[in-house]
């Protein structure tokens, strides 16, 4: 994915840099807790919760199965509606073809929507070797960027910073961007964004070309769609001459009316909000009204190799929602930069080493990111499952076996140093191999969970230090799913 | 080959070996919960102003001296007007009526202080206003660069339940916007500020039968 990741240490060296970090720590405890549990209210709201999730699956499923087809009836319907599509099979293609448009242009600079699939290619760091300045708009996103830092949530991307590292941010790099920060900035949030509202407004206002992703590609119709909050990308997405789209070929969904499920889910499970204030569809051009120039780059980048894996290629179904992080232990206490890619937490875990494959150190070790706990699985709107994808891939790592890498299966050969873990696998797959054995001992743990000491005693004490022991649920999820799925609702 | 056939190429090979995939189960409901046409028009006012919009509720008749009324609370010296705009809605004293002028710079938007349009639909499970370009409404820019938006919902007519039965009565050709309630971050701790770059105050009006 990007330079910027390069060289960044695996994860267990970087997570226990994090850990130690109390201001993150409690930022992050914070943050996760407080969407978690509106997430649960917004989701109580909807009795048919388990069936949009069952069918936003199916769709998802569906799609892919067929996506060949689907793609090029998306570029007809596309074309037809008066825009350009562009097929990119890697990074360097994307950030080429988005390169060349803009310079077309005429232009110097982009106004950009959040995308976690230009973040997934480096584009801002291609356009700027371009001399093309790249402006980041959310909120969160302009946090990182003054900061010159890096993203650490997918939904939050400044997650980690508290509103008095934002004020100092804010004072000592918006001038240099464009216009400062009003003097005095106080921390309040309020104050915090109307310093963002007006040190972007003379950017939207004079933007001639903006960059964009989607969360959505409707095939039948060409329609395109952005969910978001602030009005950035309403702005990004109609003011502008020209608007370019850079968007991961899995986000296509066959008809408009598949749309009814994920705008019921999307939103719940990212923000907790019934809907979020502001989402976008457009088809091509329309004459008067918003860009006169659409381009559409359809983005690979390692998906198709992802579709290979039969196991793997659920992590596909990801409607980057994030709440898989939100609930995650893990990513609480070790924070998003400890994944060393743009997707962070349980899914990162799961889609980082598949769309980069595991060949080096950080990403070898992100598949053991994880507790398997199963909070993730349960709350994904897209029912990924995401533990069964980790026990998959830590095979890989451990054991080798066949990938596809850039359309070529190849044979990888187990990674070094694992001969611990490939015994811990074959105890795993024994087990895994044997769900009797492992329902028995999930039972187990939940009936002595009372028993469960919050820290550990003797050699364990240095482990529970920078961690705090997961509870023990009442029910095992195991239970707890035969139980809802076997009640009729 | 290009990279449209390589990608293809290794789509169709990846998923050579597959079965068919499953039908999508449709069994989700269409609607949560049955509400009178009452009913449902409460719980868009309900769920609108859950999210910060302000929310008002008149007849026909009584329109004009609403939507004056809120134009000179806010101190309203310009108003942009879709050019499909009922004439009768706006009094012709009150603010400067701007027109909706392909010419217009950004920047020109930007001077203007209030904006006026109906929309296409509302949302009442969502708390959702639907605007679509038609002639009421205008082109997406109007209602999104000056810093308050007085949005007319004519009820019970153009209220539905549910996401599911939006959907089938909007035209994917035609740009649309689904609001629900006015711009707003959580990005700094996680504490809602309304109002970053969208329209600051949303005040949705409620027309019909009282
Ligand atoms: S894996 Fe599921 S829960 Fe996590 S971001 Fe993707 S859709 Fe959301």
């Amino acid at each position: 994915m990007t330079g910027t990741y390069l060289g960044m240490p695996a994860f267990p060296e970087a997570a226990r840099e994090a850990v130690r970090d109390e201001v993150l720590r409690a930022n992050l405890r914070h943050a996760t807790h407080t969407i978690r549990d509106k997430r649960a209210r917004a989701v109580a709201e909807l009795a048919d919760w388990d069936r949009l999730r069952a069918a936003g699956k199916a769709v998802k499923d569906h799609t892919l199965r067929h996506l060949d087809r689907y793609l090029l009836q998306l570029e007809a319907a596309v074309t037809a509606a008066g825009g350009t599509v562009h097929w990119a099979a890697d990074a360097d293609e994307a950030n080429r073809i988005v390169t060349e448009l803009v310079l077309a242009t005429g232009e110097r600079e982009v106004v950009k929507v959040k995308s976690m699939a230009t973040q997934e290619i480096g584009l801002n760091e291609a356009l700027e070797a371009a001399g093309i300045a790249a402006y980041e708009t959310d909120l969160a996103e302009l946090i990182v960027q003054l900061g010159h830092d890096r993203p650490s949530h997918i939904l939050v991307p400044a997650i980690h910073r508290n509103r008095a590292e934002i004020r100092d941010i804010f004072r000592a790099e918006m001038g240099s961007w464009g216009r400062p920060a009003p003097e005095p900035l106080g921390d309040d949030p309020r104050e915090l964004a109307e310093a963002a509202r007006l040190h972007l407004r003379e950017k939207f206002l004079r933007a001639k070309v903006a960059v964009s992703g989607a969360n959505f590609m409707v095939a039948e119709t060409g329609t395109m769609v952005v969910l978001e909050s602030e009005g950035n990308g309403r702005m990004c997405l109609t003011l502008p001459e020209t608007l370019i789209s850079v968007v991961g070929i899995e986000k296509t969904v066959p008809t408009f009316r598949d749309l009814e499920i994920f705008l019921q889910t999307l939103p719940r499970s990212s923000t907790a909000e019934r809907m979020n204030p502001y989402t976008t569809m457009w088809t091509g051009t329309t004459a008067g009204d918003g860009p006169a120039a659409f381009h559409l780059v359809l983005l690979d980048n390692g998906r198709s190799d992802t579709l290979a894996d039969e196991t793997g290629r659920q992590a596909l179904r990801c409607i980057r929602c994030s709440a898989c992080l939100n609930v995650c232990p893990v990513y609480e206490r070790a924070g998003g930069h400890a994944y060393g890619s743009v997707y962070p937490g349980p899914i990162g875990a799961v889609l980082s080493p598949q769309l980069r494959g595991t060949g080096s150190a950080i990403d070898a070790s992100l598949p053991y990111a994880s507790t398997l706990c199963g909070a993730c699985y349960e709350v994904c709107p897209v029912a990924i499952d995401i533990p069964e994808v980790l026990v998959h891939l830590r095979e890989r790592v451990v054991q080798g076996g066949p990938v596809t890498r850039d359309g070529v299966r190849v044979t990888l050969r187990p990674a070094d140093g694992h001969t611990a873990e490939r015994a811990a696998m074959r105890a795993a797959r024994l087990l895994l191999d044997h769900p009797g054995a492992l329902r028995a001992g999930e039972r187990l743990l939940a009936r002595a969970r009372r028993l469960a000491p919050r820290r550990l005693p003797g050699a364990g004490r240095a482990w529970t230090d920078s961690r705090e022991l997961p509870t023990v649920p009442a029910e095992s999820f195991r239970d707890w799913w035969a139980r809802e799925r076997s009640t009729p609702r | 080959m290009s990279s449209k056939d390589r990608i293809l190429g290794r789509i169709r090979r990846a998923l050579r070996d597959d079965a068919p995939a499953a039908p999508i189960p449709r069994d989700y409901l269409p609607v949560h919960g049955a509400r009178t046409p009452a009913e449902r028009v409460d719980l868009l006012a309900a769920h609108l102003a859950e999210y910060r919009a302000v929310v008002h509720r008149t007849d026909e008749e009584a329109l004009p001296a609403l939507l004056t009324r809120l134009l000179a609370e806010r101190g309203a010296r310009s108003v942009l007007v879709p050019p499909g705009l009922p004439a009768h809605w706006l009094p012709a004293q009150g603010p400067a009526r701007v027109p909706d002028r392909a010419e217009d710079t950004p920047y020109r938007l930007d001077r203007v202080d209030s904006v006026v349009s109906g929309c296409a639909l509302a949302v009442a499970e969502t708390g959702t206003i639907v605007l679509d370009g038609g002639p009421d409404q205008g082109r997406r820019r109007i209602t999104l660069i000056p810093d308050h938006h007085i949005c007319v919902v004519r009820v019970p007519g153009q209220v539905v339940d549910s996401v599911p039965q939006a959907l089938p009565l909007l035209d994917p050709a035609r740009p649309l916007t689904w609001i629900s309630g006015p711009s707003a971050t959580s990005d700094i701790e996680l504490d809602r500020v309304e109002g970053v770059h969208g329209p600051r105050t949303l005040e949705v009006v409620l027309v019909g039968p009282q």
